[in-house]
């Protein structure tokens, strides 16, 4: 039997050089062959006796499952060339001019409210930069609670999502879903589900700058 | 017969059937078939999942009102949805208090329902089953993607789950509408690892169970309608060139029922709709009424679901597809 399957394993090595000619029908076929072989195997290796029986029969598996790898990449490759011909392009350039006007008009706000403070307040730059942020995210938060937030982010697409007010609008979304699980498994849990990464990263990323703010003096 | 296909020996057929539709689903192409539509998402209750529970519910009520049974009349229950552990299903079944069986087929549930149904009645096990499915957009959303509020761009290739149920009463006996074959779908895998490509993920098992089905029963001529469950736009086009290349010529008989719940255009749902209730209440506002209206035909309703599980998905896994396949004929009212 297993003289035989190594045979099987050979002739079939030999096929499988021509593996870029083979149509799927063909393919199918062999990989039903190599399920049929693989059974036996195992069956084999099980009833095998000593190490040196087992050994060959686990040597014969990987060959087998090897070449079963190979032709159901080769059908993968070739079902999602498919797909691609079929699946529509996202229109890059739409999409590029109206990320840059949502962003922009979200930053033009924020320029708005600091030079409203500079003058109106009398505060300089450093104070009133943050207090441009914090209101940003103020004003995001109850965007997003009514729902109009999520529309702005479907026409803005990045252009809302990576100015601060695309991390607010994360946490709150986060924490609306989840209220209804409780304070604590809800929204103590879930809450940074998405910004999460956002925070860790960012405050690992502050802590090696300023590292090598200390070191430059 | 063949090599997959099951024939149904004793008569099965489907004795009534109600849907209830969500609110955008209410505003798209089928809004004046649905039994019920929902005002708000939300159906008056504090979560989704309870909504959607309600709204599995109220389906198969309506469903059991319209054949005036009562649920003790029922032998089995069978269904599924899209929430983890099936948990809607189950609560509607507490409520229903008879013998239940819980599918997980994602949306091929429906399809899977029938199958199994059917094949407890053929056996004599009962003499009615429901099958029942749901899925709702805002649960499903929050479960396998982002929060529902949380504004970012769909992809092209991604679908909208559907909020809706469909329930259907099987009984054993002649009736209008037939549930004659079936065949039970294989788990194909083509190595599509983007959770907001289900279309392709799935098409590859429709195919195979499309043509195995055609193999076994003798071809194209027999029938009048295919339609798949949810492969939306990008799934049934390249369902539709497979089929092609193995040499089915399928144009102007075959559907899918995610291109039929919304307005393309104004709807913004990219490819289509998806999910448990995608078939289950197209196939019950549309493709069941059609076969009336045309006094005769059969339909091969294929059931894709994309087995996926977020958890494997962010591991790099790819996605299982599985695609099932049933067979309904009309009869004429005359016969029941």
């Amino acid at each position: 039997m297993e003289q035989c399957i190594e045979h099987a394993l050979q002739n079939r090595e030999k096929r499988l050089k021509k593996l870029q000619e083979m149509d799927e029908k063909t393919m199918e076929d062999l990989l039903q062959e190599l399920r049929i072989e693989h059974q036996h195997l195992i069956a084999d290796e099980a009833a095998g006796a000593d190490g040196a029986e087992q050994r060959y029969y686990q040597d014969l598996l990987e060959q087998n499952e090897n070449q079963s790898l190979l032709i159901q990449k080769k059908i993968d490759r070739m079902y999602q060339q498919q797909t691609k011909l079929v699946t529509p392009k996202a229109p890059l350039t739409k999409n590029v001019i109206r990320a840059f006007f949502v962003g922009g008009m979200i930053c033009l706000l924020g320029q708005i409210i600091i030079n409203f403070v500079m003058v109106r307040y009398g505060l300089d730059f450093k104070a009133a930069s943050p207090l441009a942020s914090i209101s940003i995210v103020v004003i995001t938060a109850i965007l997003t609670g009514f729902g109009i937030y999520d529309e702005i982010g479907r026409f803005g697409g990045a252009g809302s999502m990576v100015p601060i007010s695309g991390f607010a609008n994360s946490v709150v979304s986060a924490a609306l879903e989840f209220k209804r699980e409780g304070m604590i498994y809800g929204i103590g849990a879930k809450i940074f589900t998405i910004a999460g990464p956002v925070i860790l990263y960012g405050t690992v990323a502050s802590v090696i700058i300023g590292f090598i703010y200390y070191l430059m003096g | 017969m063949g090599k997959r296909t099951i024939v149904y020996e004793r008569p099965i057929a489907i004795r009534s059937w109600a849907t209830v539709a969500g609110r955008k689903e209410g505003r798209g192409k089928l809004a004046q078939y649905y039994d019920f539509i929902l005002e708000h998402n939300q159906f008056g209750e504090k979560s989704w999942e309870r909504a959607e529970q309600k709204m599995q519910q109220y389906a198969l009520e309506l469903a059991l009102e319209k054949a005036n049974l009562t649920a003790s009349q029922l032998d089995y229950f069978l269904g599924g949805d899209l929430l983890n552990q099936i948990i809607a299903t189950s609560y509607t079944a507490r409520a229903a208090n008879i013998p239940y069986f819980g599918l997980y087929g994602a949306c091929s549930s429906l399809a899977e329902g029938f199958i199994l149904g059917s094949c407890l009645l053929d056996g004599g096990f009962g003499r009615r089953t429901a099958v029942c499915t749901s899925s709702h957009h805002d649960a499903a959303e929050r479960q396998l993607r982002y929060p529902t509020e949380m504004g970012v761009q769909r992809t092209l290739t991604a679908q909208w789950t559907v909020t809706g149920s469909g329930a259907y009463i099987l009984e054993q006996g002649q009736g209008a509408w037939q549930v004659t074959k079936a065949v039970p779908g294989k788990i194909v895998d083509r190595g599509i690892s983007n959770s907001s490509d289900m279309g392709s993920a799935m098409a590859a098992a429709a195919v195979d169970t499309i043509a195995s089905f055609l193999q076994d029963t003798g071809g194209l001529n027999d029938l009048d309608y295919i339609v798949t469950g949810d492969l939306g736009k990008i799934g049934y086009e390249i369902c539709k060139k497979q089929l092609q290349e193995r040499g089915y010529d399928v144009a102007g008989r075959y559907f899918d029922c995610g291109m039929q719940i919304y307005h393309e255009e104004d709807q913004d749902v990219h490819a289509g709709g998806s999910g448990c209730g995608c078939s289950a209440v197209v196939l019950g506002t549309k493709y069941l009424p059609l076969l009336k209206k045309q006094g005769r035909g059969k339909l091969l309703l294929v059931g894709t679901g994309a087995l996926l599980s977020p958890l494997t998905v962010q591991q790099g896994e790819t996605i299982p597809g599985i695609a099932h396949g049933i067979l309904v004929e009309y009869k004429g009212e005359g016969v029941s």
